[in-house]
């Protein structure tokens, strides 16, 4: 059989950022995907350079559109380990609060993306308008929707009253009973079984030799999440990871389904737990040294590398992003794949590919 | 596996009022904390460039002795950080976006 050349991206109806792959198929199964990345390489790293270390939150907030503020509070506890900096503990508690929201409406809108990617469009438009309330939430408490702007070196720039709390626990009983109505779709329906079952596979070995991270690891079988290092809040509120063991796009996707409870659950005992207190500390000097920080984004570890020399700019910042690191387990599961499958297999990885090339 | 999952929600929500608008002839109420847009005063204002010098993308030019305060929408970025630091509160958020910029024009106050 003779082999033909299909590209697939960068502009493809399934992907929301751009990436592409030349898809070497023979008749309908893919035999070979080569990938070519950047189509949207920014230089945000080389940014740090020529910009205050204190206003480069804002810079590290736009790597990323959909965890942005997991990337702001990353950076935020990357310079405060190198300066010392007491944080209040009511910030951490409200920086844990706004992350685990990101990551609700994180794999929220990554559920619709996958129910419009296997034509579901009903269960897409259900996972939006879940998504909608939680959006709504975090613009009454950050003031944005998507950047939330609310992480600085030192704390948070607001607080959350104890009546808005009390109305947000309200709104996430809410949320929560949508949230059984779609991943009940998601997890039992016939049509998306049929689309993710069996597709996809890839071993616990594979997924640790490949360095897998996040839901993609998580959906083989190996129990890694970087919030039981117990940054932030989480040294009060144990994170038990959740694992499934088939490794294919349906595990991947329950394992996101059963993230989303977990996060209402933090939420939850965070706002029992938050102490009162200041949420800021003043933040003076320049820092001096070089760390390694370690979180988990809603599609997995990230790793910030920062080195600064004691002048208002730092020496040198890199990102490893969680994309990146699952690229490779899309590449080796592709081949042996039907060319109708490899949108399924492209999106249970959950690229974020403004994250991948920052 | 199962059959008709989706039946019950489906069905719910076709008797139910939409959660969505009919924007634009209903417009979107602002949701109260949001970042909306910068507002100036110009009463309180004492042009000490402190939000021009802390302004994260260069927005914002403040000129002391023609006493002028502009500000390039195009590249306000909304965080409200010259708000937070302005010494004499002339800056403030609103929670209305506003009529969204178009052209690089700056507003002159």
């Amino acid at each position: 059989m003779a082999r033909t050349v299909i590209p697939f991206g960068p502009q493809h109806p399934v992907l929301p950022e751009p990436i592409h792959l030349d898809l070497v198929v023979e008749d309908e199964k893919v035999v070979q995907a080569l990938p070519s990345i950047g189509f949207i390489h920014r230089g945000l790293e080389k940014l740090a350079e020529t910009k205050d270390y204190i206003d480069f939150v804002y810079v590290a907030e736009r790597i990323c559109g959909i965890c942005s503020f997991i990337h702001g509070q990353t950076y935020c506890q990357a310079i405060e380990t190198i300066m010392n900096i007491p944080v209040p503990p009511r910030a951490l508690y409200l920086r844990t609060v706004w992350g685990e929201f990101s990551r609700i409406h994180s794999h929220l809108l990554w559920l619709g993306l996958m129910a419009d990617g296997m034509g579901f469009e009903n269960l897409f438009m259900h996972s939006w308008r879940v998504r909608e309330k939680v959006l709504n939430i975090i613009e009454a408490t950050t003031g944005g929707r998507v950047i939330f702007g609310s992480c600085k070196v030192g704390g948070v720039r607001r607080d959350i009253n104890a009546d808005t709390i009390k109305t947000i626990l309200k709104d996430l009983d809410e949320i929560e009973k949508d949230l059984q109505g779609i991943t009940k779709v998601f997890l039992n329906d016939r049509s998306v079984k049929a689309r993710l079952c069996g597709i996809g596979v890839l071993s616990k070995q594979e997924a640790w030799d490949l360095g897998c991270v996040g839901p993609t690891l998580r959906g083989s079988g190996v129990a890694q999440d970087m919030r039981d290092q117990g940054y932030a809040a989480f040294k009060d509120i144990p994170v038990e990871p959740v694992t499934r063991t088939e490794g294919d796009c349906y595990a991947r996707c329950a394992v996101r389904c059963e993230e989303l409870f977990r996060s209402v659950n933090i939420i939850r005992q965070a706002f029992a737990k938050i102490p009162e207190g200041e949420i800021a500390v003043k933040v003076t000097g320049n820092p001096t040294g070089e760390t390694i920080t370690r979180t988990e984004q809603p599609r997995g570890e990230v790793v910030y590398h920062l080195k600064a020399n004691g002048t208002k700019n730092l020496q040198r910042f890199r990102v490893r992003t969680p994309t990146f690191a699952n690229l490779p387990a899309m590449l080796k599961v592709l081949p042996g794949c039907d060319l109708a499958d490899v949108p399924m297999i492209v999106l249970t990885i959950d690229p974020c590919i403004s994250c991948t090339e920052r | 596996m199962g059959y008709f999952e989706m039946s019950k929600l489906a069905l719910k929500w076709a008797l139910t009022k939409p959660p969505t608008t009919r924007y634009p002839f209903e417009p979107r109420q602002p949701i109260a904390g949001s970042r909306g847009q910068i507002v100036f005063t110009k009463d309180n204002c004492v042009y000490c460039t402190v939000c021009a010098k802390k302004c994260p993308t260069g927005a914002l030019v403040v000129n002391r002795a023609e006493k002028k305060w502009v500000i390039d929408r195009l590249r306000c970025i909304n965080c409200g950080y010259c708000a937070e630091i302005c010494p004499k509160k002339s800056l403030t958020m609103v929670e209305g976006h506003g009529s969204p910029a178009v052209t690089r024009d700056r507003e002159f106050h």
